[in-house]
Formats: C-alpha cells, structure tokens, sequence
C-alpha cells in the first residue's frame, strides 16, 4: 500500500520579535571560570536572544587589555583536577596546568578569551564593565577592551536588563 | 525518517523539516527551503551556503558560525543580516544539512 507523502513540515526558526534577553554577570577572572558566560553568551545569540554582558569585580581580568589573553588556571582548590592540593602550590604549576587547559581548549576549537568576546560583539552582544571594579583597580576606558560600551553601575545594569534571564558566574 | 514532499519533490526529512540525505539537496530546493523561512537567496546567501555544502563533504559535521567566519571567510556580523536571528539552524536548514553540533 503507498501513500502520497506528506508535506514536509518547516522548522519554527521564532522569527516573530523576540524579547528573550539573557544578562551574564561576569565575576571571575579565571581561565576556566571566563568560559562559561562567553559560551553561553555565544550561544544566546545565536538562538536570537539579547545578551547584555556585566563584567565585576575579578571578572574584569576578562575585559583588561592587559590580562584578558593572559587569564590563568590554577589546581589550587580546585579538588575537580582530583590531583593532590599540594602539587598546585609547587613553583610553576600553574603555569603548566594554565598552559595545558589553553590547549585542551585550542584542541576542541574553541577560540582564545579575546576572539570568543569579539564573536561575541561581532553577534549582537553588549558588553558592560562595573563602575566600582574600574574605581578599585584605578581603570579606566582606555585600560580595557574597545568593544566594551560603558563603564556603568550596578543599578544601571539591572535597570538595562529589567525582565532579563540572569546568569551570575 | 520519514519521506515528505518539498515543493512536488519527495525527499527525506527529520521531524522538524530538515533534509536527512545530503545528496537529495540541491539548489532548486535551496531557493524553496530558504522562501519557506522567508529569505531570498542572493550571491551572498549563496557563498555561505555553498561553503557549509563543501565544508560538510570533507568534515562530515556541519560548521559552525565561528567555522563559516575563520574558514569561509565571512564576516559573523554579515551572517547575522543575511540570515536573521538564528543564522546557523536557518544556513544548515536551507543546506540541508543538519543543525551544528559544536557549541561555538
């Protein structure tokens, strides 16, 4: 017995005006801690939603010119690398452990910190950084990542982002 | 999977409409996939699409925004004009091949 075959049904791609928005708060200035919200942040976009990016306090290491390619992972309480505590606090190891994080990273063909943010940015994605993190480090503007839009307040960024879905990494 | 017909042709799809058979796809399809989702193909659209076609013949994964910038050489801030919001599912829809697996 035949059938007359179906017309195939269309993917609902939600093109109607979304108002999803995603606020990522970036608080941790770790290699393994920075990847999470640029993943997610990456990931947001390109399901069509909004994303505004808040980076505070060690977070800022993300966005400072100075340190944003140069983030580092330590085993030190870190008990998920299931290596002895003591071995991270020999000299040198976390360099090492930072520099075979950067190519298990590499090896995946997930992009450095700075390319995830300029992905990121080249997407649709906002970047804020923290008024009080910039005063406590003595930052400013020029210190950090050009595509970072404004140095702003707390309260400014949860007045942006009123109704957002919130991430606090 | 089940057979359904696009466009008067009869071709294998999955349940959310994407083509399963990568040699069932061609162009005339293309131009239909890509009306259905309300996008008319021009040379750009063209370029990044024939670039996930060839792209998946030698990886065997369909690639991702970030492969279709570094690789294909197009720019991620045109791919999210040419094709709208969800610019990596709408390309491997209208290439008929199946959405990216990699998270970046």
């Amino acid at each position: 017995m035949t059938t007359e075959p179906t017309t195939a049904p269309v993917p609902n791609f939600d093109d109607g005006p979304s108002d999803r928005t995603l606020a990522i708060i970036c608080s941790k200035g770790t290699l393994d801690m920075a990847y999470p919200g640029l993943i997610l942040a990456n990931a947001a976009l390109g399901e069509g939603a909004q994303v505004h990016m808040f980076f505070t306090f060690w977070g800022f290491d993300m966005i400072t010119k100075k340190r944003m390619a140069d983030l580092k992972f330590t085993m030190l309480g870190n008990t998920a690398t299931h290596m002895p505590q003591g071995l991270g606090g020999l000299p040198g190891m976390t360099a090492m452990a930072t520099s075979m994080m950067r190519k298990q990273i590499a090896s995946i063909d997930v992009p450095t910190v700075p390319e995830m943010l300029e992905q990121i940015v080249a997407s649709g994605g906002h970047l804020w950084a923290c008024q009080m993190s910039a005063d406590m480090m003595h930052l400013t503007k020029d210190d950090l990542y050009d595509a970072v839009e404004e140095i702003i307040n707390a309260s400014a960024f949860i007045e942006m982002t009123a109704g957002a879905q919130l991430l606090f990494i | 999977m089940p057979t359904a017909s696009i466009n008067g042709r009869q071709v294998q799809v999955d349940a959310e409409g994407f083509l399963t058979q990568y040699d069932e796809w061609d162009e005339d399809l293309a131009t239909v996939l890509a009306a259905q989702i309300g996008i008319e193909l021009g040379e750009e659209h063209w370029k990044a699409i024939h670039f996930l076609r060839a792209d998946f013949k030698e990886q065997g994964e369909t690639a991702t925004l970030r492969r279709i910038t570094t690789v294909g050489g197009i720019p991620t801030k045109e791919l999210f004009e040419l094709f709208p919001k969800k610019p990596a599912k709408k390309m491997a829809y209208i290439a008929g091949l199946p959405k990216p697996r990699g998270c970046v």
